[in-house]
């Protein structure tokens, strides 16, 4: 365990601010030192959560077109997201270990089953938010039925399902640190090498990257509503 | 694949379930912490969020508040605990290693969902029946506390439901940093390669989680005053729906 603290490298002559001894909680000199090993930590984390999200928007928009053209599967879709929402992440990666072992594949899935449940019901209250006589008046004017949802519903739709979205990229985000059980946790890995080696430096870089990253990626989505629903602006400032 | 064998194996050997270390006493030790976290919880949150939404203010607070949590990664925070000089991850009484920095832990990512759900189930009490009681010489106390009570009673319930399914997975995301609870079992199952244990583990803590959703979910439905009674509950929920439909528009 000795041999993997700072203090033991090589050339560490003068105590750096993440030595053994001084275990300084904020260290730039540590953020120099291990600048690729959190660049690549930081990548990985990003990978896996827009992985996962995607995954959940791919299944989340035909589970949601399907509920609601068949009312009856409604309940049923809800239901079993909403009981998938309560297995605890750390209960979830393990379950899916047998099918898809110690890999970023099993927290992309895991991760993507928690983002398409909050999704899903974005979808659909999107699509319940989108007023009668606009639908009706569409019909009016010779709208199909797929020219209505691409054209019509879908855009007035999408401030619901990008609120929706933000909620599940932000927990996303966080959740994915906890794939450093199934060694894919991206930042996660350093958070929990810096409480395994009491390594604080580490770990409060490694959680503040998270946080930022979560409040980045927000902004990101916030900034791509804005573009794709102009006609929104200026209405919530 | 033989890992199915395995898991079940683990699952019905007594051994595995008896003992200091054993399902059993990790079980009743998260079940302890999740209980005294949610309790703790609400007993700091919902006297300020229903008292903030009696008097309608700090709507800001109660929306961002959850905002803010949804963006701090759980395990980072226990992380941190952990490692600070205090609470740090020493013994608390039978929490267990590293208990009292779980519990501050469980009780913060609690507190998001009950001040929020708790500060808009007074809001949205219909401003009617709130005049009403106004103009039935109610002080703010009795209004408070014989007409806006019991009709957020279940949007409050809701929110403490809430935050029981996030205690359970935070209590579990413990294990990661050393602490106590269930979610040792997965650990230590797959820090040793044991990887049966570990998804042993992983059944008994989702399948707990579900039975604990379900029984919170009929709790819910029992606090539901309207739902209970059903002569008086309809013009007051008719109200409900018109009120809602007010605000947002």
């Amino acid at each position: 365990m000795i041999s993997s603290l700072p203090s033991a490298l090589p050339g560490a002559a003068e105590p750096s601010c993440y030595s053994r001894l001084t275990n300084e909680w904020i260290c730039v000199q540590y953020l120099v030192d291990r600048q690729d090993e959190l660049v690549d930590a930081t990548i990985e984390h990003v990978l896996i959560t827009v992985a996962a999200v995607a995954f959940g928007v791919v299944i989340a928009f035909p589970l949601a077109l399907l509920a609601r053209r068949y009312p009856r599967l409604e309940s049923g879709v809800l239901g079993v997201s909403t009981g998938l929402y309560t297995i605890p992440s750390i209960a979830l990666f393990p379950l899916l270990v047998p099918f898809t072992g110690l890999t970023a594949t099993t927290v992309v899935i895991g991760l993507g089953l928690y983002a398409l449940t909050i999704l899903v019901r974005a979808i659909l209250s999107g699509f319940d938010s989108v007023p009668d006589e606009v639908k009706e008046s569409a019909t009016g004017l010779g709208y199909g039925r797929r020219r209505m949802l691409l054209r019509i519903e879908l855009p007035l739709a999408l401030p619901v399902i990008m609120a929706g979205l933000r909620v599940a990229t932000v927990s996303t985000v966080a959740l994915t640190t906890i794939g450093t059980l199934v060694s894919a946790g991206g930042l996660g890995r350093l958070i929990k090498d810096g409480v395994d080696n009491d390594f604080r430096a580490e770990l409060l870089a490694a959680s503040v990257l998270c946080v930022a990253l979560a409040v980045l990626l927000d902004l990101l989505l916030v900034t791509t509503q804005r573009l794709l629903t102009p006609w929104t602006r200026g209405q919530n400032a | 694949m033989n890992i199915f064998a395995d898991t079940w194996s683990y699952l019905t050997d007594p051994a595995n379930w008896q003992g200091s270390g054993g399902i059993l006493a990790r079980l009743l030790e998260q079940l302890l912490l999740t209980g005294t976290a949610l309790a703790l919880a609400m007993l700091i949150g919902m006297p300020i969020a229903l008292w903030l939404g009696h008097l309608g203010r700090g709507g800001f607070l109660a929306i961002n508040i959850s905002n803010v949590g949804r963006a701090i990664p759980t395990f980072a925070l226990l992380a941190l605990l952990v490692s600070a000089d205090w609470p740090g991850s020493a013994e608390f009484g039978p929490y267990g290693r590293a208990g009292l920095a779980t519990l501050i832990a469980l009780v913060l990512f609690a507190l998001p969902p009950i001040v929020t759900q708790s500060y808009v189930a007074v809001r949205e009490v219909p401003g009617e029946v709130k005049e009403s009681a106004r103009g039935m010489g109610m002080t703010g106390r009795q209004q408070l506390f014989r007409v806006e009570l019991p009709l957020a009673l279940p949007l409050v319930v809701s929110g403490a439901r809430l935050a029981l399914v996030q205690v359970w997975a935070t209590a579990t995301i413990a294990a990661l940093v050393a602490g106590p609870g269930l979610g040792r079992i997965i650990t230590d199952g797959f820090y040793r390669s044991n990887y049966p244990q570990g998804i042993a583990g992983a059944i008994v803590v989702a399948l707990v989680a579900l039975v604990l959703e379900v029984a919170a979910a009929s709790l819910q439905r029992l606090a539901d005053p309207l739902r209970a009674s059903s002569g008086r509950g309809k013009p007051l929920s008719e109200a409900g729906h018109t009120l809602q439909e007010a605000e947002t528009g």
